[in-house]
């Protein structure tokens, strides 16, 4: 867990390194747009962008989808916060159950050692 | 002193597919063993009150190439079940299992490592696909209604939070 959110972490701050990045998610957060909007409005080629959203998408922080010829952004959650979420639930049943096999193993034990002494 | 409670049960998620469960227990290893394998015990603690559901039945052929069955529930006209095989049985060391409700069960395999007088426990359950192992979250949903709700909850406040239907 640890070591996943750890690299799901890194990928973030390498997305979020680049200034053109922060001010695509800036945007983003005000409105979807096409990977064309953002071009023109951070004066860049199309490829430019392509890139920069990519890095974005890879770490989770923009989702695309394709309407047609269009590829609309949107912001995306990281995937971080409901893949944690997931892990954390998963995590709890496997906690209460292990919880509950320590009372069993317990008192196996005590028994061992009444049995022991017969 | 020690770890905190909640540092007692980690929980890995190694690829894609495979998470891995670890867990230190104050026993040797034949005795833990014997509360995963043994019915009458392992009854006792697969299905803590916390989750809901009960347990129901539980029928175990522990040995290479034997079934098992567990069922949970409350009475008997209401039940549902998870099945499937042993393929790998070491006693005291090693329980491999598989899960055949759907194609998409997962594999199990538990190792029991001695460490002093206690044991170091791994559950690793590898899914087929990326897919699988989503669903079975999904899945889980049926067996922990209080919990679920909560991360329903939770999925819908995060969900809202980036303009998610």
């Amino acid at each position: 867990m640890v070591q996943y959110a750890t690299a799901r972490l890194d990928a973030s701050f390498a997305a979020l390194s680049d200034a053109t990045r922060r001010g695509v998610l800036e945007q983003l957060g005000r409105a979807d747009a096409s990977i064309t909007d953002l071009a023109e409005k951070f004066h860049m080629t199309l490829t430019g962008m392509k890139k920069h959203v990519g890095v974005l998408e890879q770490a989770g922080l923009v989702a695309t989808e394709k309407v047609g010829r269009v590829r609309t952004c949107k912001l995306g959650l990281g995937g971080l916060e409901e893949e944690a979420a997931w892990i954390e639930w998963y995590r709890q049943i496997w906690d209460a159950r292990f919880d509950a096999l320590d009372k069993v193993v317990e008192e196996l034990k005590q028994k061992e050692k009444v049995d022991g002494r017969k | 002193m020690g770890e905190s409670r909640d540092d007692r049960t980690k929980i890995e998620r190694q690829s894609e597919r495979e998470l891995v469960v670890t867990r230190i227990f104050n026993g040797p290893t034949r005795i833990v063993f014997e509360a995963w394998t043994r019915p009458d015990l392992f009854m006792r603690w697969w299905a803590p009150k916390s989750m809901g559901e009960p347990l129901f039945s539980c029928e175990m052929d522990v040995r290479t190439g034997g079934s098992y069955r567990l069922e949970f529930g409350h009475d008997a006209s209401k039940t549902w079940a998870f099945y499937g095989k042993y393929i790998e049985v070491i006693p005291n060391s090693r329980l491999v299992w598989t899960n055949e409700e759907g194609d998409d069960g997962a594999v199990t395999t538990v190792t029991f490592e001695e460490k002093g007088d206690q044991t170091l426990l791994v559950l690793r359950e590898l899914y087929p696909s990326k897919e699988a192992l989503d669903d079975a979250f999904i899945g889980m949903e049926g067996t922990m209604p209080e919990q679920f709700e909560q991360l329903d909850e939770l999925l819908v406040t995060l969900g809202a939070s980036v303009g998610r239907s």
